[in-house]
């Protein structure tokens, strides 16, 4: 490093530091809501930047780097820690200041990567987080004593206080660059994190009581498993109880604004466009925001308090036996209100190949959207009968449509984990961290990054899914002495009819064909795709006419196969969005969709022919 | 004189050695970096309620959850049953 870089202002900082030390907390306090999320190029680690003003006035730009245990990286999250640190990241400038952060409740090991880092020879901060906590817990940290040997600043923080950070703030601008004292290569980190513990802190105790009694509960072999399934079915009520209203809510306002739009425009193609383009089409995948951000709520709190790798713990075995990993449990949870936040979540697994498993068998689970399709086919075709005196017939199928998916996402892991048998043992080594009350600021600035997320996605690419699909199921326009439905005549009229020969093998008939292509846009659309080519308007009792419908004109047997299609199938364009964005690869996303469709019309061709074999 | 994962729940001993089941075996490095070291004493708080995996280990003021298969990696001296 050139001695010019010295002996000015900083203007870029990275905070670096161990999972759990505070690092976002602390980000959020020093950026607020001037924050930027995008992805690492060529891998799913996300990059977070945001600005800092100085009480100077001076502004400075602030990198939140993957929390990390080491330089000696395992995940390309650490990965991308390691190379913006040594400055060899292709997209990343070195940046000017290493701002560690510590938690002072847990400074064994999170020392030893402080000086790790400090023998990196850049210039350096220490934020000592947590500094709360510590007091709380009678920890004695003597921070001049740490500085001085450290031969950087430190500075105490308490991320989650209002001003926490205003020391920090002030000691950034003041600071100058300036190298810390010449590394010690070759001594041994660990015996030196142990010789500054043992001069400057004071300890009391390792643990906190209070943790430890928490703990005998929630990770207790019989009440942990309680506690967890409770705590997953008040996740999974709230998001249908609270969730459907607003999604009802949501639901009404596209109506009403279709209707509106309808009323305004003369009928035409730009209507047309808007209305069964634009606005259902868009609308029919946001009225899904309400469910995702409660899902999102949820899933931030119980990560903030600590609860995740709690969860993770009680489950791992169980999840390991199914080729997968404790962590994996919430994704796919997630993915049965909808594969789309299910996915998302499995940012939280570090192992690629984990997290990879866990994107593949995701959308496996029930997601929301197939329900109304569920619902519709039962009502129709399965009658409502008891069965053994306590079942219902109806009930029984939905649960073995359910039961379907889950048994075939154990069967894909563990084929999976056979073929891959030859890789590498797959490391477990979670950190279970202290119990902490969840910053409402903190979820909140979450929340609002993954509402962007889900907008932005709507915003571009379901919207032009929805143009495209639109456009396949209204030209060309039929003649004026065209009787049957409009649909019929469009490209994907024809589409549906050349796809019938494909698809007859497993019982589908030309309309039902022409029914998925809408369906693509969101599952739940085949319904009023269906309703379309039965020429069935629309208007109050459309579904129970349509299901009368359909019950007149298929066979138990087709119905059958659309229901086993309707398991599997990569019937909705933002899963495999999203399988895109998080995967990283085309081939994988490819991957998934011919395994999905392989599956689903083997289960289709099964059930078509064994009923037709049956009756 | 024994291995971590062979220790009864609420055990604790003095670390003696990591073994490292391959030339570069990346668990056993994770293990060093997260302060599994010689000298240092660790407790077996826990196991999972599956198969008693994974367990619980407390060394330091850090908990982490350990599989069997990488705890196997960590003898342990109980003798010297030190304070955790
Ligand atoms: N008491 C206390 N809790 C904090 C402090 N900083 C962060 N936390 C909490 O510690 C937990 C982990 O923080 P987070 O920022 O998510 O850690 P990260 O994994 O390093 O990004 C959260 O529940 C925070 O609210 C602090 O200074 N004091």
């Amino acid at each position: 490093m050139s001695d010019t870089t010295l002996a000015r202002p900083p203007v870029s900082i990275a905070l670096v530091g161990n999972p759990n030390c505070g690092k976002t907390a602390l980000f959020n306090q020093l950026t607020g809501s001037r924050q930027k999320v995008a992805n690492y190029a060529g891998v799913t680690v996300e990059r977070k930047e945001g600005r800092l003003v100085l009480p100077s006035g001076r502004k400075v730009r602030v990198l939140d780097l993957p929390g990390a245990y080491s330089l000696n990286a395992t995940s390309p999250d650490e990965a991308v820690t390691r190379d913006v640190c040594l400055g060899q990241h292709p997209d990343e400038t070195q940046p000017d200041l290493l701002l560690c952060v510590a938690d002072a409740t847990n400074l064994r090991l999170h020392l030893r990567f402080v000086l790790e880092l400090k023998r990196l020879g850049r210039p350096m901060v220490l934020a000592l987080n947590m500094v709360d906590a510590a007091k709380r817990r009678g920890i004695l940290i003597d921070r001049d004593k740490l500085e001085q040997e450290l031969g950087f600043p430190v500075v105490e923080t308490v991320a989650i206080r209002r001003q926490g950070a205003a020391a920090l703030i002030n000691v950034l601008d003041e600071h100058r660059l300036a190298v810390p004292a010449a590394p010690t290569t070759g001594a041994d980190l660990h015996a030196e994190a142990r010789r500054l513990i043992a001069s400057a802190v004071t300890m009391p105790q390792p643990t906190s009581p209070i943790d430890e009694a928490i703990d005998r509960w929630v990770l207790h072999p019989v009440w942990g498993l309680l506690i967890l399934a409770a705590t997953m079915l008040l996740v999974f009520q709230a998001v249908y109880a609270w969730g459907e209203p607003i999604k009802g809510i949501i639901d009404a306002a596209i109506q009403w604004l279709g209707a509106e739009v309808t009323a305004l425009l003369p009928a035409g193609i730009l209507r047309s466009l808007l209305v069964e383009g634009v606005i259902a089409g868009v609308g029919g995948v946001l009225v899904f925001l309400p469910q995702i951000l409660i899902l999102f709520f949820f899933i931030l709190v119980l990560e903030e308090s600590g609860y995740l790798p709690r969860a993770a713990f009680l489950l791992d075995r169980f999840m390991v036996g199914a080729g997968l990993s404790g962590r994996a449990f919430i994704p796919l949870l997630s993915s049965f209100a909808c594969a789309v936040p299910g996915i998302m979540a499995t940012r939280s697994i570090p192992d690629p190949r984990d997290r990879l498993l866990t994107i593949l068998v995701a959308p496996l689970m029930t997601c929301s959207a197939r329900l109304p399709v569920y619902a519709l086919l039962i009502g129709a075709f399965i009658p409502d009968r008891a069965v053994f005196g306590v079942f219902n017939l109806q009930g029984l199928t939905l649960f073995a449509l359910y039961a379907a998916g889950i048994v075939s996402a154990l069967i894909v892991a563990l084929v999976a984990r056979y073929i891959g048998k030859q890789a590498s043992e797959q490391a477990l080594l979670l950190e279970i961290p202290a119990w902490r009350v969840p910053n409402p600021r903190d979820v909140f600035l979450g929340l609002r990054e993954r509402a962007g997320i889900f907008l932005r996605r709507v915003g571009t690419i379901i919207l032009a899914l929805s143009v495209l699909l639109w456009f396949l199921s209204s030209f060309p326009t039929p003649p004026a002495d065209w009787s049957r439905p409009a649909i019929e005549y469009s490209f994907a009229g024809h589409i549906g009819r050349g796809l019938a020969m494909l698809f007859e093998p497993i019982g589908f008939n030309w309309q039902i064909c022409v029914a998925l292509i809408p369906g693509l846009a969101a599952r739940e659309v085949a319904i009023s795709g269906l309703a379309s080519v039965y020429a069935i308007s629309a208007g109050d009792g459309t579904e129970q006419v349509l299901a009368t419908t359909l019950a007149s004109s298929w066979s138990l047997a087709t119905a059958l196969s659309l229901l086993a299609w309707y398991v599997f199938a990569p019937q909705c364009l933002s899963t495999i969005a999203v399988i895109r964005r998080e995967s990283g690869s085309l081939k994988i996303t490819l991957f998934s969709v011919v395994l999905l469709a392989f599956m689903a019309y083997a289960a289709a061709f099964a059930a078509y022919h064994l009923t037709g074999a049956l009756q | 004189m024994g291995l971590l994962s062979e220790l009864p729940p609420g055990a604790s001993g003095r670390i003696v050695d990591i073994t490292a089941q391959s030339a570069s075996d990346p668990i056993a490095e994770r293990l060093h970096d997260l302060g599994f070291v010689a000298g240092e004493p660790v407790k077996l708080v826990s196991y999972g309620p599956f198969g008693a995996d994974p367990l619980l280990v407390q060394i330091g003021f850090t908990r982490f959850a350990l599989r069997r298969s990488e705890a196997a990696r960590i003898v342990v001296n109980t003798e010297e049953a030190a304070h955790v």
